[in-house]
């Protein structure tokens, strides 16, 4: 048996549910203190809390809201922020579509998940009708 | 839910409109629904929005300040966006929100002197909000 060494550790988390826009503002503001604590500098810090407003936002317009759970990472020395966004909403259909710049269902700009994607180190994404939606994103500090 | 509204005021020919709370859904529907007809009562011929205490600007706001910006010069005023935040203006780039047609200054002093120019020279007309844009961002 090969023995795993871990990716990363995980320093502390806290689990939010997102249905309604307070619920919003208070993931940004959680997502914001958990980065400061990190260390991220005010740039690194505002791409991170905007992304998370757009996955936020995305639960509760299309998803149905869900649930956003912020993890504290280290890995080497370097600390960063994980955000996973689960919903069980309908699910996205074609998700290279909906990745895609200026595509949006509901006559948005199209732009909160290829926008969130280049504000992160890490975004991971999986839905499907049954499962919903399962978005994953890590931004690190300094990197 | 909030039923609080962002107070616009008249400062001389323009409107200046100050954003210092968390923007929610709400909020951000009421301002457009006040400023339009502000703009409509008062005859303004500008607006200036102060956006320097916004800690971020997603997708849902740029989408207002674009929507904002095209109603209010449909009624024959053009829209400022003043102190856009550095962290602000870098992430919105990366983003991929170019605010296309969205004037932009500094500060409300060189917002002034922009809308104040166009009043006595005119200017080209900017480019109507679209999804579809991804021109070069009025930011600097
Ligand atoms: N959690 C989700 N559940 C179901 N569908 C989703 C979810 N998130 C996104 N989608 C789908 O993907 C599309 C693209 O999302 P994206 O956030 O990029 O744009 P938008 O939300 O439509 O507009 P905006 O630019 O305002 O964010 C949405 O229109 C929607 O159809
Ligand atoms: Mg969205």
């Amino acid at each position: 048996m090969e023995e795993r060494v871990p990716m990363h550790a995980i320093l502390g988390n806290e689990m939010l549910s997102v249905s309604s826009e307070p619920d919003l503002i208070a993931v940004r503001n959680k997502a914001r203190l958990h980065a400061r604590a990190a260390g991220f500098g005010l740039t690194d810090e505002t791409k991170l809390v905007t992304a998370v407003s757009e996955l936020a936002r995305n639960m509760i317009s299309h998803g149905g809201g869900g649930q956003a759970l912020i993890e504290d990472l280290e890995q080497n020395g370097r600390q960063g922020i994980r955000v996973t966004f689960t919903d069980r909403g309908p699910g996205i259909a074609n998700i290279g579509q909906a990745m895609q710049d200026g595509y949006s269902s509901i006559n948005g700009l199209g732009l909160g998940l290829p926008g969130a994607r280049r504000l992160v180190h890490d975004f991971e994404i999986k839905s499907s009708a049954k499962e919903g939606t399962h978005i994953v994103i890590v931004r690190w500090n300094r990197c | 839910m909030s039923t609080q509204r962002i107070p616009i005021l008249k400062m001389g020919e323009f409107l200046l409109v100050t954003i210092q709370v968390e923007m929610d859904d709400q909020l951000a529907m009421f301002l457009q629904e006040d400023l339009t007809n502000k703009v409509k009562d008062t005859g303004a011929r500008g607006v200036l929005m102060d956006i320097s205490s916004l800690d971020i600007i997603d997708s849902f706001l740029g989408r207002m300040l674009c929507t904002i910006a095209s109603m209010t010069r449909i009624l024959d005023a053009e829209t400022v966006v003043v102190g856009m935040q550095p962290a602000v203006a870098i992430t919105l780039v990366e983003l991929g929100l170019t605010l296309p047609g969205v004037l932009t200054a500094l500060n409300v002093e060189k917002g002034m002197a922009i809308l104040e120019e166009r009043l006595r020279h005119g200017g080209e007309g900017a480019n109507a909000c679209d999804t579809g844009q991804r021109n070069a961002v009025g930011i600097q």
